[in-house]
Parts: structure tokens; C-alpha cells; sequence
């Protein structure tokens, strides 16, 4: 099948006031008959359910923490971007467009990236006025900073803490149409199955984690928010409770799911100490503006300490291969790098798993003070873990995985092809194409829940009739079954193996085989590693205790359990992309000097796969990509 | 406890609250870890117990936890009498095991508060937190229709202690730290970076009288200046704020209506 995006055609300045205009409304006392359930209270769910509320739907709002205000959004540290050219440095609207098209490799679809950097300014607005605290100067205006991929300063930050703020701001909103009771919250509750209703999506089922206990919920159109699925690789930088389940659950109930394959490995993480480690630690790539990236040009230096090095015999490889952009090289590119530099027996710390970040350069020419001022927060969390201070010596940094450009497919209106499904923020594949670039992902969460779902959620709502489910229907009640059943298969295997050894084995596979470089063989040998791991666990695992209550392992053996199967699908889009592009890097197809080649002429597509069964071949449909305003072109940040 | 430089593996002597729920009662079980090296994190070396645990056919020990790089919020457990270990801007996750050393016997209980009832084991009900904040913690400003970001210039001082304000992760260790079970540091935090900037004056009055209430009603102490909760939160909240929402609530009594709100109690 050929995807249709439903992108406006016409001039793309004007593409998403004019499809604005066209969209259907909802009168406001029609509003309040409609449900709408959304999952997650991220960025996206949290700004979405808010402004739901605002407007006068009825909304249910659910996520697995304790409190809507944990979700692993607010762990991003670094910025938000917007178009606001506050600087006077040449942004527009059309560079942050131009910039972020270019960053993901071409493979995003250009209206939707057009519509995310036009809404970008509003959300800063939006921001300022929730009381978000964002960095000022001396006279009380708006401060800026870089971020990779960029030579414009569009970065708008709260200190070391901007995801934390803006999550916050969201929240607050969602707080107060909680007080309001146009949204009704349900904290330590998941997600565990999609209800489909011939044809649309009209409920989920989800699990009290407190009480065990499984319900379905009814409403007349679902928003998942609910996040990416880089704990597919086991170590990663997202929380530990970050899984691909909702997605996965709609995936199985017939939303494709789009360029699984798209991963982020971040490249400035604190490198890996030890096996028992459960997770990475990221440092903001906002340390890359003063900070410099090198490993010693010579193997012998490799030992010593690192100012005992002298300039000479330091390589600044980004600095070197990417003169104009120097050490704020995009993400996918800067991770390549590192790895190749190490790779090549140049790495430094344990194991030869890391590269310098150094800020000598930067407090000798701003002095301790201001760099204390600009990353203090970063500089007191890389020493708690590391035990080392980086104001003396340099941090020692690594890739690790981040974020996750794939997602469910979605068309213009952020619905999927399920009618009635819409999916926001990480969770759907929309506008990073094959690589995000830095304080693109908090933009396109708020910009999503904010400012697109709002509108698009009412052309579909116009054309539907409230309350059309009830929780009696066939296919509520076969859900709970079906998802009551998969507990307790769960909890009846009474194996061997924690569920703990499963993920960190299938994170170790995808890691050394589906990760920063892929091949053909590494691809093909995954594949047959990992429905060996989930057959295992599917008779080995050892998940304690009852469903009754709150049960932890049962909730991570749900999650290791949708993993397992995921992977797959992650592991064969990767081997059908048979070229490189942005964060996808096929050995196979890279330039003399070790960039990605992409291959325009077949792959200039976003592939959205259907489920067809556990293990069995996924069904391909394909969505063209068209790039009108955005010349196709061999992306260089020479 | 001080600073281990060892490098060697250490075995500990883990006692924990065990509660299987909210209305049982609960008591203290004692456990090993073993080879732990000073590069865990507290919750690593707690997963490494808990792993043996479920080997055993034990339930493993339930406790919250989710970023585990000391921002949001989730982990949350009294070590040694003191709410995540009582290292200087540290939350439990990031504490790291280099600062205990071979052969320590380590306490780990739940918060412990009125209004945070305990769920199971270390894992509380923190609503309640939330309920202060769906009172008035928040500026209402609708999606939408806002004016530019820079329309009101904010002094770089202002943001700045907006800031300060505004890092509480909302894990709830004032309150766990507070002999009264109050949540004053982690209101007054709220109310003060709201107070402080432009945006959020217009309201300041009513938002500072329906928080004070929400407080009371939700099973929170009041304040009797033993500044525990300074000592306790991860991320270095001042009491001042405490002080600032006392001022804000002088305000609010003076004027008219708002000052009838607050005195009511409602």
C-alpha cells in the first residue's frame, strides 16, 4: 500500500494556516460529550491533555509514575528550540525548517517540519507565561545558546534543566484543569492494550499498579504520548520504566509502526563502569559549546593523564573533519566519530570506550566562574557518578542510546492509520526523519500537545459520534481477557532467569549488533538471536509474587516481554533500509572518508510496517518522500 | 560513613522495611549485599539484592524509582534515618557506593508521613503533592493568545531566584525530613518563583491562600523552624522561600476577599 501523509499542498509558507482554516470544529457545548483519552504525561501528553481540558473536551490522562510531573522528559537538559532570532543572527522560520529537514537526512516529510518550526516560537511565548524560568540576561530578555547542527543560537534553556521547566509548566497547566475536572488523572496506571471497535480506536486497557487491578477505559479517540523505545538497547538514557509497550500494544492492533530503525545514539554520555550498570547518564550537548572533543594522537599517551598531553599531540577530530561546525557536528555524525576514534585503539578510560571533552580552552578564556555558572549542575552530576572533577581534568564521555526518530506512523493530523488513534511527541516518527537534532524534541513534544493536536483532533471528533463504546463491548471485554491472560502466563513460567538477565541480554544483542554500525551480517545474526532470547523467556523467566498488587518484575517482564518482539521488527527495517542515512548506518554504504550514503532513488521513503503475528514477516507499506522546498542533497557539515 | 577509596568489592549488611500493604503492618528484614563495588549506585546495589532475592523465590524489595540521574522525582527512601542518605545535593539514585564502606549495616525505610501512606515496602503515596499544586500551583494562562516572550523584560536577578525556586523535584524529602510532616519548603518553593516573576503576581494573593489551605487539608503539618527540610532536599531549596510565602500570606490577609479566603480555610 502507498501511504498517503495528507499533507497540504500549495505553498509551504501558507500550508499550515490554510489547512487550519479547512479542518473541521467541534461547537463548544458539543466538546464536553466528546472522551478523549491520552497516554503519557510527558511533554506531549501532559501539553496535550491541558490544552484537551482547556478547550472543554473530557479528558482521562494516564501514566505509569506516581505523578504526571516524573515523566522522562523532564530529565532533558539542554534547550528547546524556536525560530525567534532573538540574536539577530540570521534565523527564520525557513533555516529552522531548512536545518532540521537537512539534520534528519531528508527523510522527514516537509509540511510537518515546516508546521513544528512555525509553532516553535508560540511555545516559548506559551512558556513565559506558565512562569517558566528561563535563562535571562542582564536587561531581562530571552537568552540563546547553540546546539548541534546549527550556526544560529536558538536555544532557549532553564540552566541545565529546560526539560525539567518546561515539563513543569505543563504540568501546572494540566494540574489546573485537573482542579477544573475537565481532566481526570490516573497516576500508576499502564497501558497495556489498544481497544479497536470496527475499525477506530475507542478505549484502552490498562492495569492499577498499585492494585493489580485490569480495566478497560472507553472514550471516542485515543492520544498516545508515551514516549521512544531506546531501552530497547537495555542501556540507555531514558528512565527505567521508558518502554515501547503502548505503541507496541496499538502496533499489534493495527497501527503501523514507521522507521523503527531511526535511533539515536547520543554522543556525549559518561561511558559505561560496569556490568551491574542499569543505566547511562547523559551530558547536554550544550557542553559541546565550550567544551572541545579530542583523543591523543599517539597510542602510547593513552595511559597518562590527560594534561600531561600537549597540544600537539592532541586530535580534535570534529574540529578537524568538520571545520565549520567543529565540535557541534550533529548528533548522529559526532557518534560515528567517537566510535570510530576508539575503534581505531585511540580511546581513552577503561576498556578504551571514551573521548575527552575538555573545557581547559573555555576556563582559561572565560575563567572557572562562568563555565561554573553556564554547566554547574552538569559539571556536580558527572562527578557524583564519576568521582572525577572536570573544572581539573577533562570528562571522558561516550555514545549511548538516546531517542527514537521511529515511531507510529502518523499523517498530517498526528493520526495513525487506525481512525481515532493519534500519536504525539517521541512515540510517532513525524518530523525528525533518520536524526534529531539537540532541543528539537522538547519543540516538537509541546508543539504537538500544544498547538497541532488541538486542531487536528477536531477534524476527526466533527465527523464521529460521542460515547459510541461502552466498556460491555465484545471487544472491551476480550481485551481485559487477553491481557488478564497474558499476566498470567507471565507469572506461571516460574523459570530460572530474572527478568533483568533477558533485557540486559537482548540489550546487548542490539547493541553489539543492531546499534551505532549495522551490517548486513550483524543485521541477519540479530535476527536469529532474538526470537532465540524470547523463546527462552517465554519458558524461563522467573517473575515472583502475584498480580494482586503491586508487582514490579511483572510490570518489566510485560514490558521485556513487548521488547522482545519489537527488536525484531527494529532489526529487519534496519536490514530492508539497505543504505545509510542520519542515525541508520549500514557499513556497507558509507563514502571513502566515512560518511553516510543515502540512496535517494530507493529509499527516499518512510517505511511504515504492519503486524502480520509474533515472528512472522511484517506487511511494508511505503509513504514517498517529496522534497519541494528542501533540495535532496548530500548532507555536509564541512 | 565517610569516603571509601578502596577499589575492593564490599559486602554490606542491608535492613529494610518490608510492608506488604498499606493497612499491614510492617517490619525490618535484614539482607546481604554482596561484591559491590564503590561504582554502584545505591538503587544498583539494591537491584544486586533484589536479584538474589527473586533467585531465592523471595519478593524482591519494592521501590521507586525511574531516571535515576536525580531529576525526576521518583526515588525515594530514608537511609540511615536521613531522606535519601543526606549527602549534599544528592538524590538516592545518584548516591554512589564509594561512600559507604566493607561491612556496613545500612537502614532503609519509607518516607515516613502523615500524608504520604506507604503503598508497599519503600514505594509511598505521594498525591498529595500533587494536590497542593492542582490548588493554585500554577499561573493560568491559557494555550494561546500569550504575548511574546520578551514582551515583559525579567531582570536576570528575578529569573535567577525564580530558578532556585523552581528545581524542587517534588520527591517529597522536605516532608519525610520534617518532624511536623510539613510541605512548607516544597510550597513555599513553588509560591515563591511564582510571586517572584511578573506573570505570576496577578495571582500571587489567591494562589498563596488556596495552597495554604490545600496543605491542611491534605494532611500536612505545619512549620516550627527546624529547617530539616533544607537539610534533607537534593537540590539545595532554601528555607527562604519559606519565609517569602509567609510574606505573601501577610499580603494576601490584607486584601480584601482574598484576606476572607485565607482566614476561612477553605
Amino acid at each position: 500500500m502507498i501511504l498517503d501523509g495528507k499533507a497540504p499542498t500549495g505553498k509551504i509558507q501558507d500550508s499550515w494556516d490554510n489547512y487550519r482554516f479547512e479542518l473541521k470544529l467541534v461547537n463548544p457545548a458539543n466538546k464536553r460529550k466528546f472522551k478523549i483519552l491520552v497516554v503519557g504525561t510527558g511533554l506531549a501528553g501532559a501539553s496535550a491533555a491541558a490544552t484537551l481540558g482547556e478547550l472543554g473536551y473530557n479528558v482521562e490522562a494516564f501514566c505509569y509514575q506516581d505523578s504526571p510531573r516524573r515523566a522522562h522528559s523532564i530529565a532533558a537538559q539542554g534547550g528547546i528550540n524556536a525560530a525567534k532570532s532573538y540574536p539577530n543572527d540570521g534565523d527564520s522560520i525557513y533555516r529552522l525548517f531548512y536545518d532540521t529537514v537537512k539534520g534528519g537526512d531528508f527523510r522527514a516529510r516537509e509540511a510537518d517540519v515546516w508546521r513544528l518550526a512555525q509553532v516553535s516560537n508560540n511555545i516559548i511565548d506559551q512558556c513565559v507565561a506558565q512562569g517558566v524560568p528561563f535563562a535571562r540576561d542582564y536587561a531581562g530578555y530571552l537568552d540563546n545558546r547553540s546546539f548541534g547542527g546549527a550556526q544560529v543560537s536558538r536555544t532557549f534553556y532553564a540552566r541545565g534543566q529546560t526539560g525539567q521547566q518546561l515539563l513543569l509548566g505543563a504540568y501546572s497547566a494540566l494540574s489546573r484543569q485537573i482542579k477544573a475536572g475537565t481532566v481526570k488523572m490516573f497516576p500508576r496506571t499502564e497501558m497495556l492494550d489498544l481497544v479497536v471497535v470496527d475499525g477506530e480506536a475507542k478505549g484502552i486497557t490498562i492495569r492499577d499498579l498499585k492494585t493489580g487491578e485490569i480495566r478497560v477505559h472507553v472514550g471516542d479517540a485515543v492520544v498516545l504520548a508515551s514516549g521512544g523505545y531506546a531501552n530497547v538497547f537495555y542501556l540507555s538514557t531514558n528512565a527505567m520504566g521508558c518502554s515501547v509497550t503502548a505503541a507496541w500494544k496499538a502496533h499489534k492492533k493495527g497501527a503501523f509502526f514507521a522507521n523503527p530503525c531511526y535511533t539515536q545514539i547520543h554522543p556525549t554520555c559518561i561511558p559505561q563502569a560496569g556490568d551491574y550498570q542499569s543505566k547511562l547518564t547523559l551530558m547536554s550537548e550544550s557542553l559541546r559549546n565550550d567544551g572541545r572533543i579530542w583523543v591523543p594522537k599517539k597510542k602510547e599517551d593513552l595511559n597518562k593523564p590527560a594534561n600531561q598531553i600537549p597540544e600537539e599531540d592532541r586530535d580534535y577530530y570534529l574540529e578537524r573533519k568538520y571545520p565549520s561546525f567543529g565540535n557541534l557536528a550533529p548528533r548522529d555524525i559526532a557518534s560515528r566519530a567517537a566510535k570510530e576514534q576508539c575503534d581505531d585503539g585511540r580511546g581513552v578510560g577503561p576498556g578504551g570506550r571514551g573521548v575527552y571533552l575538555d573545557f581547559s580552552t573555555s576556563i582559561k578564556r572565560l575563567g572557572e566562574d562562568k563555565i561554573r555558572e553556564r554547566y554547574g549542575n552538569l559539571f556536580e552530576m558527572y562527578e557524583r557518578i564519576t568521582d572525577e572533577n572536570a573544572y581539573k581534568q577533562p570528562m571522558r564521555i561516550y555514545p549511548a542510546p538516546h531517542y527514537s526518530m521511529g515511531g507510529l506512523w502518523v499523517d498530517y493530523n498526528l493520526m495513525s492509520n487506525v481512525p481515532g488513534l493519534f500519536v504525539l511527541g517521541e512515540a510517532n516518527f513525524s518530523v525528525h526523519g533518520a536524526n534529531r537534532l539537540g532541543a528539537s524534541a522538547l519543540m516538537q513534544g509541546l508543539a504537538d500537545g500544544y498547538f497541532v493536536i488541538p486542531y487536528t483532533i477536531g477534524g476527526y471528533l466533527a465527523k464521529t459520534k460521542p460515547g459510541k463504546v461502552k466498556t460491555d463491548n465484545p471487544e472491551c471485554v476480550k481485551s481485559i481477557a487477553d491481557v488478564k491472560a497474558e499476566r498470567e502466563k507471565l507469572l506461571a513460567i516460574n523459570g530460572k532467569r530474572t527478568v533483568t538477565e533477558f533485557i540486559r541480554e537482548l540489550g546487548a544483542t542490539m547493541w553489539e549488533d543492531v546499534g551505532m554500525a549495522r551490517s548486513e551480517k550483524t543485521l541477519t545474526d540479530a535476527l536469529k538471536k532474538i526470537p532465540s532470547i524470547r523463546e527462552e523467556f517465554w519458558q524461563n523467566v522467573k517473575v515472583p509474587g502475584t498480580g494482586a498488587d503491586t508487582n514490579q518484575q511483572l510490570e518489566n517482564a510485560g514490558r521485556t516481554a513487548d521488547f522482545l518482539e519489537f527488536a525484531e521488527l527494529l532489526t529487519r527495517d534496519a536490514l530492508h533500509r539497505n543504505e545509510s542515512c542520519g542515525g541508520h548506518f549500514r557499513v556497507e554504504h558509507q563514502y571513502p572518508d566515512g560518511e553516510a550514503k543515502r540512496d535517494d532513488e530507493n529509499y527516499c521513503y518512510s517505511a511504515a510496517w504492519e503486524f502480520k503475528g509474533v515472528g512472522k514477516e511484517p506487511e511494508l507499506h511505503k509513504e514517498p518522500l517529496k522534497f519541494e522546498n528542501v533540495h535532496l542533497a548530500v548532507r555536509s557539515y564541512k | 560513613m565517610s569516603a571509601h577509596a578502596s577499589d575492593g568489592t564490599m559486602n554490606l549488611k542491608l535492613i529494610v522495611w518490608r510492608q506488604k500493604g498499606p493497612n499491614e503492618p510492617g517490619k525490618f528484614e535484614t539482607y546481604e549485599a554482596r561484591n559491590i563495588t564503590p561504582h554502584h549506585s545505591f538503587l544498583e546495589m539494591m537491584d544486586v539484592v533484589n536479584e538474589d532475592l527473586i533467585k531465592e523465590g523471595k519478593e524482591p524489595i519494592v521501590f521507586d524509582h525511574d531516571c535515576r540521574e536525580g531529576i525526576c522525582g521518583m526515588c525515594s527512601a530514608v537511609v540511615n534515618g536521613v531522606p535519601h542518605g543526606g549527602f549534599k545535593r544528592t538524590t538516592l539514585c545518584q548516591l554512589h557506593m564509594r561512600k559507604f564502606k566493607d561491612g556496613d549495616a545500612i537502614y532503609i525505610e519509607p518516607w515516613r508521613s502523615r500524608a504520604f501512606p506507604i503503598v508497599k515496602d519503600l514505594m509511598v503515596d505521594r498525591g498529595a503533592l500533587d494536590k497542593l499544586i492542582q490548588a493554585a500551583g500554577y499561573i493560568s494562562a491559557h494555550t494561546g493568545g500569550v504575548p511574546d516572550g520578551n514582551a515583559t523584560p525579567i531582570g536576570k536577578r528575578t529569573a535567577d531566584y525564580a530558578m532556585d525556586a523552581a528545581e524542587c523535584i517534588g520527591c517529597g524529602a522536605c516532608v519525610a525530613a520534617c518532624p511536623n510532616g510539613a510541605a512548607m519548603l516544597f510550597a513555599g518553593a513553588k509560591i515563591s518563583q511564582y510571586a517572584e516573576l511578573p506573570q505570576g503576581q496577578v495571582e500571587a494573593p489567591e494562589r498563596v491562600a488556596a495552597m495554604i489551605n490545600a496543605m491542611a487539608e491534605n494532611g500536612f503539618g505545619n512549620c516550627t523552624n527546624h529547617y530539616e527540610c533544607q537539610a534533607a532536599c537534593p537540590k539545595g531549596i532554601d528555607v527562604k522561600f519559606i519565609a517569602r510565602m509567609n510574606r505573601e500570606f501577610v499580603k494576601a490577609l490584607a486584601q480584601d476577599k482574598v484576606g476572607a479566603l485565607a482566614q476561612s480555610g477553605k
